[in-house]
């Protein structure tokens, strides 16, 4: 899983974190990730920062999703996946692609809501308790508080306290994705990363959603992987963007939207490409 | 080629497309009606030779030399019986075979040769089942010519749709539903047993109902193994009087069983005989469509209740 100095030399991008003075949350360092044969990320380096939101932007097929979830060791899931560098997670400086560390351990530090809302075919409180029962809460007037917290988190509780035990499907596509938001934040996770969630969503849905994200890094780091950029201009405080697999540059988004410094950067927020 | 003359050209053959098409939907229809009729036939034919002799006697009585007085308990007994040893012996090896296949194996050469042989085993005839079963069970494990023989040996035989109904009721949930399990921190075990098993009940529970209802008109693999078509009493209880108050012993107990009866009344001369075979049969029908039945029900309310 370690990177080699020489292979760090020559070509790892310097970690674009001078314009902002916020800790860093996550420390991605020369991260490749291979599917098979295929080297999907090369030699990714970037400090996420504390209590902000980070947008990882990109054309299709750049590996922003990809990056994504190897925060979360969601490729350990499927065969023939393997990663190189280190990713540290502040402030305990675990290396989470070290060889000691177990995924499940991973997964319970950093929540996921996904492209499409996916609850589980169960009631709504079922849902946001799913996480907390996993790691060992079972006692019901804890979890009934937790329940609630992290569906008025997710804004949603004064639209389902009346039926918490309905089936989660009940729920429209904009409520189902807050829903799998409250099921995320239930068990105070470090991160939360969001893979692409409103592009199943109408826009009203979507400004639900993204307020909700503004509000969320109040107390947790988000990343988020959009193929919006309005979206990321919107929402979030850090850019990334990626193009082949490569961190081609990443900086505050105001910056990056006005100002960036590299010319594929500028080609892809103008629109050129992608 | 003059426009006119190509409008007509294209005109005939929309034509003849259309004749074509009705064409098949008119013999479509009429071979569904056959297949249909036959069935419809069968059953007619069943009831009228043998609903007559259904009743209490019919179902409370041992098989006799007199056909009026002759019935069918301990064939109807021996069928429930056989069918409970092969629901306990198929449903966990089947589900957990099709779940270990499914949700664990890595997808190499080795689980495709694997997969293949499950088809395969699905199609072998079921009285290699019943060799199987008379050197393995009733020789080798000693089990005897008895229900525990006989309901392994149909539990073996419906293996296979018990796998693949499982397959492919897990097949059915979403990615998105083991991702979301697996990213709040989920094993494996826990995704399986906490929402993928229970998400699938209902699919899982229609291939079980399906194979048991081909397991109970079997009647090759139990020749085979030795059911005797001569049974003039039960299998020991399985509740008794004294500690530890319940009994294996009926698990040892020769049997017979519905199909086996019905083929001993077949084969002998007389009226009467042909009758109770009728009866018997028309039994065995409705057992088994009914079952059929409760296996579409419960597809349905599976689907109504869980949706993606």
């Amino acid at each position: 899983m370690s990177l080699s100095p020489d292979n760090a030399r020559q070509s790892a991008p310097e970690p674009v974190v001078s314009d902002s003075k916020a800790l860093p949350k996550v420390q991605i360092r020369g991260v490749n990730f291979f599917y098979g044969s295929h080297q999907v990320l090369r030699n990714v380096s970037m400090d996420v920062p504390a209590l902000k939101v980070t947008a990882l932007i990109g054309p299709s097929g750049c590996g922003k999703t990809t990056l994504l979830r190897c925060l979360n060791r969601m490729h350990d899931l499927y065969p023939g996946n393997r990663y190189e560098g280190s990713i540290q997670v502040q402030p305990d400086g675990t290396d989470i692609l070290g060889s000691g560390v177990d995924p499940i351990q991973v997964r319970m530090r950093f929540g996921m809501v996904f492209q499409k809302p996916n609850p589980f075919p169960k009631s709504i409180y079922e849902n946001v308790a799913y996480g907390l029962r996993l790691q060992g809460m079972n006692r019901r007037r804890e979890l009934d508080e937790r329940v609630e917290k992290a569906l008025r988190e997710a804004a949603l509780w004064e639209e389902v306290k009346s039926r918490l035990h309905q089936m989660a499907h009940n729920l429209s596509g904009g409520q189902q994705q807050r829903l799998c938001i409250a099921r995320a934040v239930a068990t105070d996770p470090d991160v939360v990363l969001f893979d692409e969630p409103t592009s199943a969503l109408d826009p009203i849905a979507t400004s639900k959603i993204e307020e909700l994200i503004v509000e969320l890094k109040k107390r947790v780091t988000v990343m988020i992987v959009t193929h919006n950029l309005q979206q990321a201009g919107r929402i979030s405080d850090m850019t990334a963007f990626m193009y082949l697999g490569e961190l081609i540059e990443f900086g505050e988004t105001n910056r990056m939207f006005t100002n960036p410094a590299k010319p594929q950067t500028e080609d892809y927020i103008s629109g050129r490409f992608g | 080629m003059q426009p006119e003359l190509l409008r007509k050209l294209q005109e005939g053959r929309a034509r003849r497309r259309k004749a074509i098409d009705s064409n098949f939907r008119r013999l479509g229809f009429f071979l569904t009606l056959t297949t249909l009729g036959i069935l419809g036939i069968l059953m007619l034919n069943l009831a009228m030779n043998g609903l007559a002799r259904i009743d209490w006697q019919f179902m409370s009585s041992f098989p006799s030399r007199r056909a009026g007085e002759a019935g069918i308990l301990s064939a109807w007994v021996g069928t429930l019986l056989l069918m409970l040893v092969t629901a306990s012996a198929a449903i966990p090896f089947g589900v957990a075979a099709g779940i270990y296949l499914e949700e664990y194996a890595p997808k190499n050469r080795w689980t495709a040769f694997v997969e293949i042989n499950i088809a395969n085993l699905a199609g072998v005839p079921s009285i290699l089942y019943g060799l199987m079963a008379l050197g393995l069970f009733v020789y080798q494990f000693r089990f005897g010519q008895s229900l525990l023989s006989g309901g392994l040996a149909l539990g073996c035989l419906v293996l296979p749709i018990v796998i693949v109904a499982t397959r492919e009721s897990l097949r059915t949930i979403p990615s998105g539903i083991r991702e979301a399990a697996f990213a709040l921190g989920a094993t494996r075990w826990q995704a399986v047993w906490h929402h993928l098993l229970p998400y699938s009940t209902g699919g899982i529970a229609t291939g079980v109902i399906l194979a048991m209802s081909r397991a109970i008109g079997e009647s090759a693999p139990l020749i085979t193994i030795g059911a005797l078509t001569f049974i003039a009493f039960l299998p020991p209880a399985p509740l008794i009087s004294h500690a530890p108050f319940v009994s294996v012993d009926w698990l040892f107990s020769p049997f017979t069983a519905l199909p086996i009866q019905m083929f001993n009344w077949v084969s002998r001369p007389g009226e009467e005989f042909q009758s109770n075979a009728a009866a018997a049969g028309l039994i065995l029908m409705v057992i088994t469509l009914s079952m059929n039945a409760a296996a579409i029900l419960l597809r349905r309310r599976a689907q109504r209740n869980i949706t993606w």
